[in-house]
């Protein structure tokens, strides 16, 4: 290997991912998907497709039927050490953030992570308070979740996830429930985070403003895998899988 | 609006017997933790909490008896063995009641122990003997599980209220006499109306959720010959 | 009916009874009540002793009579049994306004109501003065088991969002017409409560799944129990009222 300059793997490789429910409804058909380092990612697809079942798999909380997933390279196993580490580099920021918030104060929560890692202490502090800055919720540090607005819940349980120092983010519709003023801000807070990043939504107008690429899931299969201004403007494959633009939205196509 | 309901408060059952139930309920609850930690291994805190958040809640929407004036609330031990098993069962209206206690001041803190014997211990315990008894012999219909659901919670009602006459016959602070026999007849007869309410509100809560999902069931689950793991239902609010 | 805000009798203030650390104010109430428990009911000197105890931390925790007294009606209930007790009782009777009442019946009445009461108001005024999340930090510092705390931590957590869910479900099957009066009406109702179960379980499945990809491997990790535990002086402090109740007991048994 001398000579040769090792490429970073891979944030995020998904190969033939299939995957059976228990009750025999198959949910993947076989997706591979690769996120390279450093990259936005919409993954996009109506109600149904089996998003959130992939997103799942990423750390491991499903076991695919057939096919393997690697996240920086190390593959997802169900081995004790393995699986904490994958679930420290995949950090999965879920739809509802009442179903991640669960502790007496946002402190507490955005340290439930970093504790399960092992750290304690000043270092453990020093994560809680990094991440809520970077989410702009510093100084609801001690507040009770549930006394915050819908988008700042959103925006803490970001913070939960952060504090891990994950290799990729992912969100599972992020802009949901959101007004107006909370989508464009949590937009420009995932902007400007240094991370990989893979977004599940059917909000097409966030995937063009956040992502350079989307992949299109449906029915269990990725059926389309290029640049998001490409995507929102062949108004036919929108269609077929049931996505569409909102009233007034037309991307000018490159 | 008046609350029947059976939260003991302090002075009616003498020091004496209620440490001696605090003993018998702290011996029970560690118990149910075990065998709680069995059915749900590393769920346990997290399910168990939800559940009795749920019982808590269904504990504050008090149903009307009779058109206004009386109203009861459920006890929801029958309910909660129906629906997740006698161990976590009693677990969550235990620590239903110990919230209660400390946080709504409702029942007395020194009778904490008697109240989580009659109605965590003994009403759970007695609504699930009842129950494994009775989908044994009745059909797993709608109809069964309904029948079931509705005789376990009215007679778990009725021997949590026969559970504090059994108390007081112990250690009541006011010596009845022959009247005891008058305590235990009103008692019985109050609670066998509550109960009716109780078991109606059961058995239509157990056949719902066993038409949407017959696998959260676990008195479906743990009397049937193969018991399947539920599968955590992923795809958000479905 | 009924389905109030769960944290609803937390009073905002910063009194000196509200920053005392919450595990000396359990332990002092749970000590204040059963020396009351223990008091012998002919010692009714006691209980004015309680009483005036009662009212001096209310005052110092800023909680009006007025509120107390309106919470305390949750105890009605047993009120109405303590009021069975004189025509239910044995022994002596006494007559009393032109009824033959049982003597004991009577003491037995007035021991319910008077230590019922006093129990009440003493829980009423933690609960006033103490956030729910720092009673389950007080019970933690107790050495409460962790399984128990966790689940009413959860508990608590949720209790608000379910509520909030059967109000919702409620205000929707009213606006459908359904008056749930009589006990043989209460299908929608009982109907709500299965759907309310399901939004329960499933939302615990969630949660669950939401703390394993945070690295959840089945044992919470305790971060947060460490600092603002009770000092010495803090104990000796919140000792004063049970100390002060246990002596009052003690005498009142050596009285009678
Ligand atoms: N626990 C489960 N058991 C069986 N089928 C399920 C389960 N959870 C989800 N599904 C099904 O799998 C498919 C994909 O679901 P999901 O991944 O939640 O879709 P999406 O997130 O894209 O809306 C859906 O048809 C859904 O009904
Ligand atoms: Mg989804």
């Amino acid at each position: 290997m001398i000579g040769v300059v090792q490429p970073t793997p891979p944030s995020l490789d998904v190969r033939g991912v299939r995957y059976a429910y228990p009750d025999g409804h198959v949910a993947l058909h076989g997706v591979d998907l690769t996120v390279p380092r450093g990259e936005r990612v919409a993954l996009l697809g109506p109600n149904g497709a089996g998003k959130t079942t992939l997103v799942l798999h990423l750390n491991g909380i499903l076991t695919p039927t057939e096919g393997s997933v690697r996240v920086g390279g190390l593959a997802v196993s169900q081995d004790r050490a393995t699986l904490a580490e994958v679930r420290r580099r995949v950090g999965i920021v879920f739809q509802d953030p009442d179903d991640q918030l669960f502790l007496p104060t946002v402190a507490e929560d955005v340290a439930f992570g970093p504790a399960n890692l092992g750290l304690r202490g000043a270092e453990l502090a020093a994560r809680v308070d990094e991440a809520l800055a970077a989410v702009g919720m510093g100084e609801h540090r001690d507040r009770a979740p549930h006394h915050l607005s819908f988008g700042q819940r959103r925006r803490v349980a970001v913070a939960t996830v952060l504090a891990m120092h994950p290799e990729i983010l992912v969100l599972d519709e992020p802009s949901s429930n959101l007004d107006p003023a909370a989508r464009r801000e949590l937009a420009e807070i995932l902007r400007g985070l240094p991370v990989t990043l893979l977004m599940v939504t059917h909000d097409l107008p966030y995937a063009l403003e956040l992502c350079e690429r989307s992949v299109i899931l449906d029915a269990g299969r990725i059926v389309a895998d290029a640049p998001t201004r490409d995507l929102l403007t062949d108004t036919d494959l929108l269609t077929r899988h049931r996505l569409e633009l909102p009233y007034g939205f037309t991307p000018t196509p490159r | 609006m008046e609350t029947l309901a059976m939260h003991i408060s302090n002075g009616i059952i003498d020091g004496p017997v209620a440490a001696v139930f605090a003993a018998v309920a702290l011996v029970a609850m560690t118990f149910c933790v075990l065998r709680g930690r069995s059915d749900l291994d590393d769920r346990l805190a997290p399910m168990a909490g939800l559940v009795a958040a749920f019982i808590f809640a269904v504990q504050m929407l008090n149903f009307p008896i009779f058109t206004a004036g009386v109203s009861g609330h459920l006890l929801g031990g029958a309910l909660a063995a129906m629906l997740v098993g006698p161990w976590v069962g009693a677990l969550c209206v235990a620590v239903v009641l110990v919230v209660q206690a400390l946080v709504f001041g409702d029942g007395g803190v020194a009778m904490l122990g008697l109240n989580i014997t009659n109605m965590a211990v003994l009403g759970t315990a007695a609504a699930y003997l009842l129950i494994a008894l009775l989908l044994r012999v009745l059909p797993r219909t709608p109809t069964g599980l309904g029948v079931t659901a509705f005789v376990s919670a009215l007679f778990s009602v009725v021997v949590a209220a026969m559970g504090f006459v059994g108390q007081y016959w112990l250690g009541g602070t006011t010596d009845l006499g022959g009247n005891l026999g008058g305590l235990a007849g009103t008692m019985a007869g109050v609670h066998l109306l509550i109960g009716v309410g109780e078991g109606l509100i059961t058995a239509t809560t157990v056949v719902t959720v066993a038409k949407v999902r017959p696998d959260l069931v676990y008195a479906l689950r743990a009397l049937k010959p193969a018991a399947p793991a539920p599968v955590p239902a992923v795809g958000g609010v479905r | 009916m009924g389905a109030g805000h769960a944290h609803v009798l937390y009073r905002e203030s910063a009194s000196p009874v509200h920053r005392l650390p919450p595990e000396v104010k359990i332990v002092a109430m749970v000590v204040f009540t059963l020396a009351v428990v223990a008091t012998p009911r002919t010692a009714f000197w006691a209980f004015g002793a309680y009483a005036l105890l009662v009212a001096a931390v209310a005052a110092l925790a800023r909680v009006g009579p007025g509120w107390l007294l309106s919470r305390a009606l949750i105890e009605l209930p047993f009120v109405l049994f303590a009021v069975a007790l004189p025509f239910l009782g044995a022994g002596e009777r006494v007559e009393l306004l032109g009824l033959r009442l049982s003597e004991d019946g009577l003491y037995g009445a007035w021991n319910i109501v008077a230590k019922g009461t006093l129990g009440v108001l003493a829980s009423l005024l933690l609960a006033a003065t103490t956030t729910t999340r720092d009673l389950i930090v007080g019970l933690d510092r107790l050495r409460c088991p962790q399984i128990l705390t966790q689940i009413a931590t959860f508990m608590l957590r949720y209790l608000d969002v379910l509520v909030g869910e059967a109000r919702r479900m409620r205000v929707a099957r009213v606006s459908r017409g359904d008056d749930p009066r009589f006990l043989w009406q209460l299908r929608g109702f009982a109907a709500g409560v299965g759907a309310l179960f399901l939004r329960a379980f499933e939302r615990g499945e969630r949660v669950y799944l939401a703390m394993l990809s945070r690295g959840y491997s089945g044992r919470m990790p305790a971060v947060w129990q460490g600092a603002g535990a009770a000092t010495a002086g803090q104990w000796l402090v919140a000792a004063t009222v049970p100390v002060l109740a246990a002596g009052v007991a003690a005498t009142a048994v050596l009285l009678t």
